[in-house]
């Protein structure tokens, strides 16, 4: 906080100087742009690794019987990927999204809490330092599903759980302050005229999630303080022999779990608010809409977690109840998904890479909530659960969701981060291939979840044999992919053709009325905002 | 300096609402057994029933009766039949057996469940050895009574019940020893 008034104390001469030199600034930032690409590296790094054990996971399933790895490491395969691509890739990337371009879209010049954003990324490394340090502990990593239902991740868990358990808490801590810093910066630091109703969809939905994340993730501390409580205290909040109740683990996750999906989402959702409208060269189609949609979704959020549960026994009123109001969400996501297309309608459209990933975005999200929509349907969802459907369903929804969203916004972004053009023709190639392997990884698992191959499984039965072999060549081709991305992001970093402050002509915002590469330090003197 | 004022109060309340959003997630258990009590869902099954009940015999509920040992329990455990055909209103009786083979003192905890879930605000339990602890020493064999009454407003289209009780055991929590008082009631039950 202090950091903030000195700022503003001496403006003048802070604009004088640049980054420090050498390691020290990268460990002592408290500059929103440094730390913003550090978030952004961070997640990429998790994105590699969550995805090399999704690569084990589907060699594995590359042909029916064991081939490669024991059950055992598969199921902390499975884990891992999951903790890994929820809590370390996705998460991180859409924090540093926030960092570099809400003070820039909201004419401040950095954060509201530079050092508590400096803390809250540096906690990241330590947690998956500690979560993936499990994998080489005797007994091995958690073991038990990203959702860690108790009496697994309790009773029958590895030794290892204490040490999952204290990286769980870091993240979250990572992650209010992450959430708390947005929310300051959002409602103190906009320059003068920018009313809450002129911002760019990317920081109201951004605040919509900073205030969902400030009311889950302690829910998500106090879920697995319990564990660790019922693990070595000796209490039984989850275990019946003592009173407790195991199916109160599912309440307590999922009350966390859902709004989770949608903090994974929403910033999403604001990015590719921005490229459509850019790329179609017209104003985005109902703002008011959207913003009042996104409100709807977060707060539908917190009415619909026991969908998750449809099978563990919950009275018919119950199911009605949690089927509808997941029915719901449909409306102000349909909405989004209207104006984003009415956007486009009789625009100018042209299609370089950030647009091409949003159009797929809006196609293949909507086919992963249509999937949703099943789900939500209590009585079918009793022959859906636990299959490769729910597999489909939620990859649709975070690979062409969140995933391509993030996609988006580097290459929309890339030119004002390093003040170089990407490789058009290579982004390109990029998005395709991305596109036919994520398809070709995920189409088929609906087939297969809908004939019956159970979720978590290493092993499956002969009839599933060819889809699986199909899935598995396109998991291959979108993991290398990702390779080819790192190569053009640092290909863009180090050179290319000069980015003008505005590289797309149908672009608005704050941020492109700044040079390329965008000044180590923007909007000391706050802009005007008409 | 109002800004830094108006960001250290915002700070403030965030911080505020995440205590608070901790607190509730640990206000959730209690909230859940509430729910669980109120609306008889999850199969669980009230205290001690107090008040009787007049018998219909026009109505005939069949209660089947199922025993369970959670994982590491050794005791034999069982009930004399596997089934009853009940009317609601009457006060019935089924005794079950259990032993402790091993060769210690060993403390355990039924716990009773009820399927179909919403049933279970509708049985009432007016004796049960799920209301405390059995210990046994080793090789000695109890038999314990369950009485219960199947209330008349039982929805008409139940006409099947589950009694299943889980036997637990939680020697290491509650040592043989503490138990001996609790022992000498039970034998002169």
């Amino acid at each position: 906080m202090s950091a903030v008034i000195d700022d503003h104390g001496h403006a003048g001469a802070d604009h004088a100087h640049g980054p420090a030199k050498g390691l020290m600034r990268w460990v002592l930032t408290t500059n929103h742009k440094d730390i913003g690409t550090m978030y952004l590296w961070f997640s990429f790094c998790a994105f590699l690794l969550g995805g090399s054990f999704a690569m084990v996971i589907r060699a594995e399933l590359f042909q029916p019987g064991l081939q490669i790895v024991q059950p055992e490491f598969f199921n902390q395969m499975t884990t891992m990927h999951g903790l890994v691509m929820v809590f370390g890739a996705v998460m991180p990337a859409f924090v540093g999204l926030a960092n570099w371009m809400i003070p820039l879209m909201i004419g401040a010049p950095d954060m509201a809490l530079p050092r508590m954003n400096n803390f809250s990324f540096w906690l990241l490394p330590a947690a998956f330092l500690l979560l993936v340090s499990t994998l080489f502990m005797p007994g091995g990593g958690p073991n038990f599903g990203w959702t860690f239902y108790a009496p697994l991740s309790t009773t029958y868990a590895p030794e290892s759980v204490t040490f999952f358990i204290f990286a769980i808490h870091l993240m979250g801590i990572s992650s209010i302050m992450g959430a708390i810093n947005v929310i300051a910066t959002i409602l103190n630091l906009r320059a003068p005229g920018m009313t809450l109703m002129k911002m760019p969809l990317f920081v109201w939905t951004w605040l919509i999630t900073a205030f969902l994340l400030i009311a889950v993730m302690p829910v998500l501390a106090g879920v697995v303080t319990m564990m660790l409580m019922d693990i070595h205290f000796g209490t039984s909040f989850f275990s019946a022999a003592g009173g407790g109740d195991p199916v109160l683990f599912q309440h307590v996750f999922w009350f966390f779990g859902h709004p989770e999906v949608y903090i994974m989402i929403l910033p999403a959702f604001g990015a590719v608010s921005s490229i459509i409208p850019a790329f179609s060269r017209k104003p985005l189609f109902g703002y008011t809409s959207m913003v009042y949609a996104t409100g709807a979704i977060a707060f539908l959020s917190f009415i619909v977690w026991a969908h998750h549960m449809f099978v563990v026994g919950i009275p018919v009123v119950g199911e009605l109840f949690f089927m509808y109001a997941t029915m719901l969400i449909a409306v102000p996501t349909g909405v989004k998904v209207f104006n984003w297309v009415s956007t486009m309608w009789q625009g100018s459209l042209t299609f370089e890479t950030p647009m091409l990933f949003a159009v797929a975005f809006v196609i293949l999200f909507t086919i992963g909530g249509f999937s949703g929509l099943m789900l939500a349907i209590a009585p079918a969802d009793f022959q859906y659960h636990d299959t490769y459907f729910v597999v489909a369903h939620f990859h649709y929804v975070l690979v062409p969701g969140a995933i391509f969203g993030i996609f988006a916004s580097a290459y929309y972004w890339l030119p004002k981060w390093t003040g170089h053009m990407y490789d058009e023709t290579l982004g390109k190639l990029h998005f395709w291939l991305s596109f036919i392997g994520m398809n070709m990884a995920f189409f088929p698992m609906h087939f297969v979840g809908l004939a019956g191959m159970p979720r978590r499984i290493p092993d499956y039965n002969l009839q599933f044999a060819d889809f699986n072999m199909i899935s598995s060549i396109g998991a291959f081709t979108f993991g290398a992919t990702q390779i080819f991305f790192l190569f053009i992001v640092i290909k863009c970093i180090r050179g290319g053709k000069p980015a003008p402050a505005k590289p797309w002509d149908g672009a608005d915002g704050l941020e492109w009325t700044i040079p390329s590469p965008a000044p180590y330090h923007t909007f000391v003197t706050p802009p005007e905002v008409k | 300096m109002s800004e830094q004022l108006a960001t250290r109060t915002l700070i403030v309340r965030l911080m505020l609402l995440a205590v608070v959003m901790f607190v509730f997630g640990f206000a959730l258990v209690p909230i859940y057994d509430v729910m669980c009590k109120a609306f008889g869902i999850n199969g669980k099954t009230g205290g001690q029933y107090e008040g009787s009940q007049v018998s219909d015999p026009s109505r005939t509920v069949k209660v089947q009766f199922m025993s369970t040992n959670a994982s590491d329990m050794v005791w034999d455990f069982y009930s004399k039949a596997d089934q009853l055909d009940v009317h609601p209103g009457a006060l019935n009786q089924m005794i079950f057996v259990a032993r402790n083979p091993s060769n210690r003192p060993m403390t355990a905890q039924a716990i009773p469940s009820i399927s179909p879930a919403e049933a279970a605000a509708y049985f009432h339990k007016t004796e049960c050895f799920c209301f405390s602890q059995q210990v046994l020493q080793p090789g000695e064999r109890i038999e314990m009574p369950v009485r219960f009454i199947v209330d008349r407003d039982l929805p008409k289209d139940v006409k099947h019940l589950t009694l299943a009780y889980t036997l637990f055991d939680i020697t290491a929590r509650q040592p043989p020893v503490a138990q001996v008082a609790g022992q000498a009631s039970q034998g002169a039950r």
